[in-house]
């Protein structure tokens, strides 16, 4: 469903964010990019809806290559590409409700989108899709007035109503406690499930990704050194991946962390 | 950083000797400076004036007291001008600024390199010349009275609104932008979701604080016959008649007050 074909960024000062990145992504499934900071993760994200210009390659989405596009093709094609952001990126100033119909924008014309005048059906769709992240009692209240978790759940609307076939998310928990970056993290997973959406989830926490995606990426100076199931990160893989450190703990800790899912679970 | 070895380990200081020396050094040359300053300043007063003033001073409070209250019935009506002045001229103002702070801001501009010069140009070129002298300027070409304040309170407001404005609009958080953009939002889209929600409770400070500074300046613009309680002031003073400028100066204080008040009122409710 997306390809992605010796995708490369070089940026002004001469930093070669992404060294030709090769990737196929199936449709539906969920895929997880780890990697240190400043191995290119974001890059690569934000590179595949062109918030970001890579200077080689080609994205292709279902067959259309985003690289090529002019202004209002390449508007027309991110709407098919829902974003999830690390600090939430809300409207803070904008009503919940606000903040989730802004992901209809690239459907509406300027004077609906100033008035607020969105189709019924768009209101509908923000209503369902508020009550299926248990925030249905928040549309009214100011973005500003939500607790971290609630935000990055008003974010996953905003994406979501974009009825979009690709989810890119870039270090969704980073910003949240525990407890709640895993409950975000089932949330995207269950959500993409219920929708059969790819996904790209950056993530630094490398336990976590284990616990929920089928598939890893490892990304070390902008290039491609892991591909695979997520079991078959071993120390040595980690190490290649993120340099050296003892990896034993971290291994471990998953270990421990699955039992206990899967004992809270029953 | 100077630190020193000595026998007892290593020293610290903020500065070394060097350094300390040419600090005294410039010091002493700022103080000599002052000093030739205030000699020259000295030589060129007629300190017989200024031993007198006192006593001038005390002789116009003198007849300057009490106000004549009877004169507040002619001011009615200039007081009136004065806040339209003020008010539409800041409304203007605005207008004029948004779109000059959209082109000036380094992150909406569209051109970099041709359109942002010209923005910052009209805001430097409409800042530097005083509300009088536009309004002087203004009654020559469009002849005396309050239209011609108006237009000289709204222009030489343009720069500022627009330069405070352009400021808020390049603090803005970023991701946000980037956020409704990959929504596949248009740009007129983006300003309006990612970057206006963003600068309204500046834009709405900004535009009480000019009302403010513009009530303090509509208030002279009478004195070059561009409207308002100037007019009268000028009158006033031309005729030598005392107790009608100090009722002015009241009415001006009073007016200027209440615009304190207000301004501050709408900031508290906007913050």
């Amino acid at each position: 469903m997306l390809q992605l074909d010796a995708l490369t960024k070089t940026y002004k000062t001469g930093d070669k964010a992404l060294k030709e990145v090769t990737l196929d992504v199936p449709p539906a499934q969920v895929i997880a990019l780890i990697g240190p900071s400043g191995a290119g993760k974001s890059t690569l994200i934000r590179c595949i809806n062109r918030l970001v210009e890579p200077t080689g390659g080609k994205v292709m989405l279902e067959g259309t290559d985003l690289t090529s596009l002019n202004a209002s093709a390449l508007r027309r094609e991110r709407r098919r590409m829902g974003m999830i952001f690390q600090e939430y990126a809300l409207v803070e100033r904008l009503t919940v409700m606000e903040n989730v119909l802004s992901g209809r924008l690239g459907y509406v014309g300027f004077w609906r989108a100033l008035t607020r005048r969105y189709p019924q059906k768009d209101v509908d769709e923000a209503f369902r899709l508020l009550d299926r992240v248990g925030l249905l009692h928040m549309a009214d209240k100011r973005a500003d007035q939500l607790s971290g978790g609630q935000r990055q759940r008003v974010g996953i609307c905003r994406a979501l109503i974009q009825d979009p076939a690709l989810l890119l998310v870039d270090e969704p928990t980073a910003s949240l406690d525990p407890k709640t970056s895993r409950q975000i993290m089932r949330l995207i997973c269950e959500l993409c499930a219920e929708r059969g959406l790819a996904a790209i989830i950056n993530i630094h926490d490398v336990a976590l990704a284990q616990m929920f995606v089928a598939r890893v990426i490892g990304l070390r100076f902008g290039e491609v050194v892991y591909d695979s199931a997520p079991d078959g990160l071993t120390p040595d893989k980690l190490t290649e991946i993120y340099g050296e450190e003892d990896w034993e703990a971290t291994i471990e800790k998953v270990d421990d962390e699955e039992d206990q899912t899967i004992e809270a679970a029953q | 950083m100077p630190v020193a070895e000595t026998a007892s380990g290593p020293v610290w200081r903020l500065r070394n000797r060097n350094q300390t020396l040419a600090r005294w050094f410039v010091w002493l040359l700022g103080i000599a400076i002052f000093l030739w300053c205030w000699q020259r300043i000295s030589d060129a007063t007629t300190w017989f004036f200024v031993w007198d003033a006192p006593r001038i001073a005390g002789d116009i409070l003198d007849r300057a007291t009490p106000p004549r209250w009877s004169y507040i019935d002619k001011l009615w009506v200039p007081i009136w001008d004065t806040l339209n002045i003020a008010t539409l001229g800041t409304i203007g103002a605005l207008v004029l600024a948004v779109p000059t702070a959209f082109l000036a801001a380094r992150n909406t501009t569209p051109s970099a390199l041709f359109v942002r010069p010209i923005a910052l140009l009209i805001i430097v070129s409409t800042r530097s010349i005083n509300s009088l002298i536009w309004a002087l300027l203004l009654i020559a070409i469009i002849g005396p009275g309050v239209f011609a304040g108006i237009v000289a309170i709204a222009i030489r407001s343009i720069g500022f609104c627009a330069k405070l404005l352009y400021e808020a609009i390049e603090e803005i958080d970023q991701t946000q932008v980037e956020a409704i953009t990959a929504t596949g939002a248009s740009r007129w889209q983006v300003m309006l979701y990612g970057i206006m929600p963003q600068i309204m409770p500046a834009f709405a400070g900004i535009a009480v604080f000019r009302w403010d500074i513009n009530i303090r300046e509509s208030t002279v613009l009478g004195l070059v016959g561009a409207g308002g309680i100037g007019l009268q002031l000028q009158a006033s003073l031309n005729t030598l008649a005392w107790p009608q400028v100090s009722l002015i100066l009241l009415v001006i204080l009073v007016a200027v007050v209440i615009s304190e008040w207000v301004s501050a009122k709408v900031r508290g409710a906007i913050i």
